[in-house]
């Protein structure tokens, strides 16, 4: 394969690791925060935690399978990017860290005011996760300022503009929604009524905020920078967000998890399209903009990593594919089938 | 501050943090998947409560693993920009395929392996814990090929792009079959086991002592007792071939280690120096002779080199600087490292022996093995704090130094933040940890039965 499609080819291979990750652990993160508010009963809370049980931790894994290709691939963007967005980065991590330890250690003791921490931290963990993934996609999007040797010139107030919190809040309301309707799929019983109902106001929320975002975005030029037109794609975007609002009402459980799924892929394909052939556009100068010609690693590099891709991406979407089968069933409190 | 200063403190605090659970999680996958494999064997409860009490210890320390590698994967760019710029092309390429090849295999199948028992068939539950087990070895494997490179570039893996001023890959064979990551390989796999087989060993004796589920922990302790030697056998094969090849690829690594200040034929082993507040300056010492150069090349006769003459080497090859590590610190871990080392092997040794004479059950000494579980971790963190700070100044050997490393964008600000905050969750994570720990441990098989805690009460000591 010559050079530039295989710096095509990584591109889109991110995308897509980017894009499993806000699919699968979108729920997550939106089920983490939903945890307190859902249910103060023992029992429920932790039915709630056993419906991501097995495949969180499998989940998150497409976050860093995502930093590494961003590594071997682009290894400026990542030099850039990580370094750049410094604090932002540290406060995801600390997310990460108390929500994923939350979920194994919650349950290993049974004192409440030990669960009760446990659970504070899954939702705290889990918004502060959903809230700055949002807002750095946000500014990636909106462009940051960079210098002539590929360096981030600001910091983390830079990213802290109302576009980029914006975007956070708007992935993070997306996120609620998502777990809400994974939850009201994996549920049984008067738990799953009650999911229902808040699957109702976050839609209203959700879809609030995604429409300001999706204007904002079109009327401030962020839109078709790069050399892709993303054309009809948002609009396939919003469409099913807003079929998804008819689903909830109408208790179609599995067509209103399709359609905010649906909204969280589209969204990101258009996100990749509007920035392609950009990793991270420059606002000093588009000049100094990081792309995939000038931030990614040697051919001979990229060709390594995209054999190994090519061999083992499809076997993670079997074996993952075939864990969501394994434990497709509903998650009822019976606290003998409980795990965690 | 200085922010190299901070940065390094980091990386260090957060990656030898994590390195104190990974290598128990590497050993104990493979004795839990060991376990049920004879319990799917012999359908033997024995082997199943087995399975399911050091599964249960195994998966609480494995949380802390998980948690605090998320942030490795990302550091290299947050607080070593200028490194990932550097060696992105070589680097990025073993971690990108550690992800793909041995994360995703280890995470979805232990996700199995704990939700998976009565709804996956027997034959399933055991091949995830296998899975599970050959993905965290996998991960190792890519991890140690990538610090391979950073401490002993293969010179034909590589070469300098002068265009845009990096390191590139143009041979990955040579990448992937370097010497020195395998033998780190073949030190961490045995130092995983042998820790793991120490934490079997304490927990059993505990019990032993206190005359609780004899049988239980008898058994837990003889498996432990063997698969110990063999591992703590295997660790000193490991690390006296890594010695070897150092002298080949890092003389200043092993002379810094061994305070040979002059180069000497043959060369004297110290046991005992004296340096200087510096580090770096010998004030009193006392050698046995011929030893060095046995220990560096297998003969009593062979030329090893000093720290004077390698420093002057380098100056002429590298220009005008420091290359001499921290003295103080790579001579006493390395002494650290091999002392705790040879007394693992000697106290398997001895347990195995004793396990052969008699019953270990009514021995005296039971009740102070628990003490033991400080040598693995001791021994282990002293190896890791030795082979990242016997290359400074390097943070690629002869390649790039770590002052060249950093992120020049941080802020002493940023970086205390960070190091505070890091430290401070850290802190209540070991907490934690070690307080399900000890509460699983001392609780007993009986308890790990039950998947969940609620149905145990008196393991909890509670009502729910």
């Amino acid at each position: 394969m010559s050079y530039e499609s295989l710096q095509i080819l990584w591109f889109v291979l991110i995308a897509v690791l980017w894009i499993g990750f806000y699919f699968l652990e979108g729920f997550d993160f939106g089920v983490g925060m939903l945890l307190p508010f859902l249910s103060k009963k023992d029992e429920e809370r932790r039915a709630i935690i056993n419906t991501i049980g097995p495949v969180w931790d499998g989940n998150e894994v497409w976050l860093l399978t995502a930093g590494g290709a961003t590594f071997a691939a682009f290894p400026h963007w990542y030099a850039s990017m990580f370094s750049g967005f410094y604090l932002a980065m540290f406060l995801l991590l600390v997310g990460l860290i108390l929500r994923g330890i939350s979920f194994e250690y919650r349950s290993k003791d049974a004192a409440p005011a030990w669960r009760k921490r446990f659970d504070w931290m899954i939702a705290i963990g889990s918004f502060m996760s959903a809230l700055l993934l949002g807002t750095v996609f946000a500014n990636l999007a909106r462009g940051v300022p960079i210098d002539e040797k590929m360096m981030f010139t600001g910091n983390l107030f830079t990213l802290l503009n109302p576009y980029g919190l914006l975007g956070g809040l708007t992935t993070t309301a997306v996120f609620l929604l998502h777990g809400a309707n994974f939850l009201a799929l994996k549920l049984e019983g008067e738990l799953r009524e009650r999911v229902n109902l808040f699957a109702k106001k976050l839609w209203i929320g959700a879809s609030v905020l995604y429409l300001v975002l999706g204007v904002f975005t079109y009327a401030s030029g962020f839109w078709a920078r790069g050399i892709i037109d993303p054309g009809v794609i948002p609009i396939a975007a919003v469409a099913a967000l807003l079929v998804a609002g008819y689903f909830i009402n109408q208790k179609m459980e599995g067509w209103a998890f399709i359609m905010v799924a649906a909204n969280i892929v589209l969204t990101q394909v258009t996100f990749f399209s509007m920035t392609f052939p950009n990793l991270m556009l420059s606002t000093t100068d588009p000049a100094y903009s990081l792309t995939i010609y000038n931030a990614s690693a040697s051919q001979y590099a990229l060709g390594v990593t995209s054999i190994s891709a090519l061999i083992f991406l499809p076997l993670i979407l079997a074996y993952q594919g075939w864990t969501y089968y394994t434990f497709r069933k509903r998650i009822s409190t019976d606290k003998k089938t409980l795990v965690y | 501050m200085n922010p190299i200063l901070l940065s390094r403190l980091q990386f260090g605090f957060t990656t030898l943090y994590h390195w104190l659970f990974v290598p128990l999680t590497l050993g104990m996958v493979w004795y839990v998947a060991f376990f049920q494999t004879r319990y799917y064997q012999t359908k033997d409860e024995t082997w199943h409560k087995m399975t399911k009490f050091w599964g249960k210890l195994f998966l609480i320390n494995f949380a802390i693993g998980v948690v605090t590698g998320i942030i490795q994967e990302f550091q290299f760019g947050m607080n070593w920009s200028e490194y990932s710029r550097y060696v992105g092309d070589i680097i990025g390429a073993p971690l990108a395929i550690e992800a793909l090849m041995a994360f995703f295999l280890e995470s979805t199948f232990l996700g199995i392996w704990i939700f998976g028992e009565g709804r996956v068939s027997e034959k399933v539950h055991l091949a995830s814990i296998w899975l599970a087990a050959i993905g965290s070895t996998l991960s190792a494997l890519w991890i140690l090929l990538a610090n391979g490179f950073m401490q002993a570039p293969p010179a034909n893996s590589f070469i300098f792009n002068p265009v845009n001023g990096r390191l590139e890959l143009v041979n990955f064979f040579a990448l992937i079959w370097n010497l020195k990551g395998w033998i780190l390989f073949w030190h961490t796999i045995s130092d995983g086991v042998a820790m793991a087989a120490f934490l079997i060993l304490a927990v059993s004796a505990y019990h032993i002592a206190r005359k609780q589920n004899l049988e239980f922990f008898k058994h837990s302790f003889n498996v432990a007792a063997v698969s110990g030697l063999v591992a703590g056998v295997m660790i000193f094969l490991g690390g006296h071939t890594m010695g070897q090849y150092m002298a080949e690829v890092q003389p200043m690594k092993l002379a810094a280690i061994e305070a040979i200040w002059e180069t000497e034929q043959p060369a004297s082993f110290s046991l005992l120096t004296i340096g200087d507040l510096s580090g770096k300056q010998e004030v009193w010492s006392f050698r046995i002779p011929y030893a060095m150069s046995f220990l560096a090349c297998n003969n009593f006769t062979c030329e090893v080199k000093g720290v004077k003459e390698l420093q002057a080497n380098y100056e002429q090859q590298f220009g005008p600087g420091d290359y001499i590590p921290l003295m103080v610190v790579t001579y006493w871990t390395f002494r650290i490292m091999m002392a705790f080392g040879m007394v693992m092997i000697l106290i398997t040794a001895f347990f195995v022996w004793a396990n052969l004479r008699g019953d270990i059950t009514k021995t005296r000494w039971m009740k102070w093995v628990p003490w033991l579980l400080i040598l693995p971790y001791l021994a282990n963190a002293s190896g890791w704090i030795l082979t990242e700070m016997g290359r400074q100044p390097w943070i690629i050997y002869g390649l790039l130094r770590v002052e060249d490393a950093v992120s020049p964008n941080l802020t002493p600000t940023d970086l205390l933040i960070s190091l505070i905050g890091f430290a401070a969750i850290y802190l209540a994570l070991a907490v934690s940890m070690i307080y399900l720990m000890k509460k699983y441990a001392t609780a007993g098989p009986d308890a790990a039965m039950h998947e969940s805690v609620d149905v145990a009460p008196a393991m909890v000591g509670s009502q729910d």
